[in-house]
């Protein structure tokens, strides 16, 4: 079953010298439960694409429907709601709010959301631990590591229950032991909930632990290829 | 300090009422006085609130010693009850207040001595036209020298006794040109000011200090709007100082801000965030401020701020020396308000600038 299909997306900035075409016409559909990276080079168009993807850019034209819902017929209202209750963030950086703790920060999206504050405690508890620092609850982000960074935000990314997780380069500020970490974490995490990792790299340590990978140049598609990995 | 200015006036020269009769305040015609003044007096003083009366003989005079002479208004007191109304009797600083002379003793201002050249005990001669229009004169002795901040009052005021006045002037025993009445408590004024026009008639004319002396009201709403201005000044310092702070905020919270977006803060979520900080902010500050600024009000209410260095101008236009602050509680929390106010309003050029923010551009921020 499809959990996202995307008609001839394309994105057109028009600065005052040149016409970029960053994203240029792509169709390609996401099943849940997927564990996908959109790999290409620097300026290819993967982060114009999560983007649209993630309704927070709009498409110059084209389509993107997420579990039958037009994303980009929806209000601005309407679509920040949308965001929050199906879709989780993990960004390369500046994730999570400096002046909360990491628990705070998981339970923030919650409060966002209206969660009861018992289900709120319990859950960000259970997804720290998950995450593998449940220890660390108390902890202002200045006081985490860059890859512990990134284990809050993948939490927090999965607190709102989302359909599907879009990661934009979430390994390109951590060193090698700590990527490996983060992708085994998320792969976990991808089959413990069940839950759709999109994530764009360049990393080719992030590569070799997709199920799928997709090759774009140039805002196009080059390939689209799947893999058997346990 | 304007404040204490016209508690002072209120105090040493004019009272909180004074009656007259009809005219006199403009002619200062002999004639025009008050010929039952004693019976009126005293059913004044049994008006609720009313903590002192007085009759006075107002005459315009001629003071002269043995080297010069001074026009003065002088005034036939009774020197116990006047206590009750004015303060003079506290202001002696050379002499006592009508002790020491048996015969026709007299308190004048300090300016005034130094102009007729007198001292304690020194003799001087009051001229004067009687009831009859004849030109009439008394010799008094110095008992007392007073000193207020006005040396203008100071240089114009005698005192004598209304016993000693009366007799030079022929003046019908109980008559006065002037009832003076001081009361309790300045908020109980309207009310008593009714009750004295009640029992004195509307044949005489009533006024209260306001109305004696109108510059004195122009004084305190001069002073009020200085006020007014100082706190919108120091209002719009804040404001600036606020706006200015809360645009580096969201300026430097870009990405944050963009972040909170993504993840689902709506727009009145992140405008009400950046307005609630700002109110934060201008609080932290207002409330320390107010504290420091009452500990030193209440501390200047005991201990005054002593401008006499500088006081000499001052003291020309009346004013102390020594300057006593005041805290008004009510003006705490309306400055508390405004602060809060002030939070707010500076706060929504900033988060508007934070609305502004697209997420996916807030994001490639690097
Ligand atoms: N806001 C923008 N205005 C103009 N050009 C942009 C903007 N954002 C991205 N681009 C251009 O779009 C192209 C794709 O960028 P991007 O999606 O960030 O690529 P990637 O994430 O693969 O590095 C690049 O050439 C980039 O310069
Ligand atoms: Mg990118």
């Amino acid at each position: 079953m499809n959990v996202i299909e995307i008609k001839g997306l394309t994105k057109i900035y028009n600065t005052s010298e040149v016409i970029v075409k960053a994203v240029n016409g792509i169709d390609i559909n996401f099943e849940k439960g997927e564990f996908t990276a959109i790999v290409g080079p620097s300026g290819s168009g993967k982060t114009t694409f999560l983007n649209m993807l993630g309704g927070l850019d709009k498409p110059t034209s084209g389509k993107v429907i997420i579990g039958g819902v037009d994303v980009w017929k929806l209000s601005s209202r309407q679509l920040i709601d949308f965001r929050m209750n199906n879709i989780g963030f993990v960004f390369q950086s500046y994730n999570l709010i400096p002046v909360l703790t990491a628990g705070e920060n998981v339970e923030f999206i919650m409060h966002l959301q209206g969660k009861p504050k018992k289900e709120r405690k319990q859950r960000t508890k259970d997804l720290l631990e998950a995450v593998g620092i449940g220890n660390r609850i108390n902890a202002r982000p200045s006081k985490l590591s860059g890859g512990q960074q990134q284990r809050v935000a993948v939490a927090r990314a999965l607190a709102s229950k989302p359909e599907f997780i879009l990661a934009d380069e979430p390994t390109a500020n951590l060193d090698s032991t700590a990527t490996n970490s983060l992708l085994e974490l998320m792969s976990k995490m991808n089959k413990k909930y069940n839950t759709t990792f999109i994530f764009a790299t360049h990393d080719q340590r992030v590569i070799d632990k997709a199920h799928r990978i997709v090759t774009i140049e140039d805002g196009k598609i080059l390939s689209d290829e799947c893999f058997e990995r346990d | 300090m304007a404040d204490q200015r016209i508690q002072k006036v209120i105090n040493t020269e004019i009272s909180y009422i004074q009656i007259h009769q009809a005219g006199f305040e403009e002619t200062n015609d002999i004639n025009d006085y008050i010929l039952n003044a004693g019976d009126l007096q005293k059913s004044i003083g049994n008006i609720a609130g009313v903590i002192g009366v007085c009759k006075r003989i107002v005459i315009q005079s001629m003071a002269a010693s043995a080297e010069t002479a001074s026009g003065v208004l002088i005034s036939g007191i009774n020197p116990e009850q006047e206590k009750s109304v004015t303060s003079i009797n506290d202001k002696i600083i050379d002499g006592a207040y009508f002790e020491g002379i048996k015969r026709n003793p007299a308190v004048i201002g300090k300016k005034l001595a130094e102009k007729l050249n007198l001292r304690i005990r020194s003799k001087f001669v009051i001229t004067v036209q009687d009831l009859q229009n004849n030109i009439t004169s008394g010799a008094f002795r110095v008992a007392g020298i007073y000193s207020t901040d006005n040396s203008v009052f100071d240089e114009t005021n005698v005192f004598v006794r209304y016993s000693d006045l009366q007799k030079l002037t022929n003046f019908p025993a109980g008559a006065a040109h002037e009832i003076a009445i001081n009361i309790n408590k300045g908020e109980e004024l309207p009310a008593i000011s009714e009750a004295v026009k009640k029992v004195a008639g509307d044949k005489l004319s009533i006024k209260i200090w306001k109305e004696l002396r109108p510059e004195m009201n122009y004084l305190t709403e001069a002073m009020d709007l200085y006020m007014y201005i100082f706190i919108v000044i120091i209002l719009l310092a804040l404001l600036f100082g606020i706006i200015n702070t809360m645009l580096m905020v969201v300026m430097e919270r870009t990405k944050e801000i963009g972040m909170l977006m993504a993840i689902g803060m709506n727009k009145i979520k992140i405008f009400s965030m950046i307005v609630l900080e700002s109110v934060m902010l201008s609080l932290t500050g207002g409330i320390v401020g107010i504290v420091i600024g009452a500990i030193a009000s209440k501390y200047g209410e005991t201990h005054p701020i002593d401008l006499s260095a500088w006081a000499q101008g001052y003291q020309q236009l009346g004013y102390d020396a020594f300057v006593y602050t005041q805290l008004d509680p009510s003006m705490l929390v309306d400055i508390t308000l405004l602060v809060i106010l002030t939070g707010v309003i500076a706060a929504v050029y900033p988060a508007y600038k934070a609305l502004r923010n697209d997420p996916a551009d807030a994001l490639r921020i690097e």
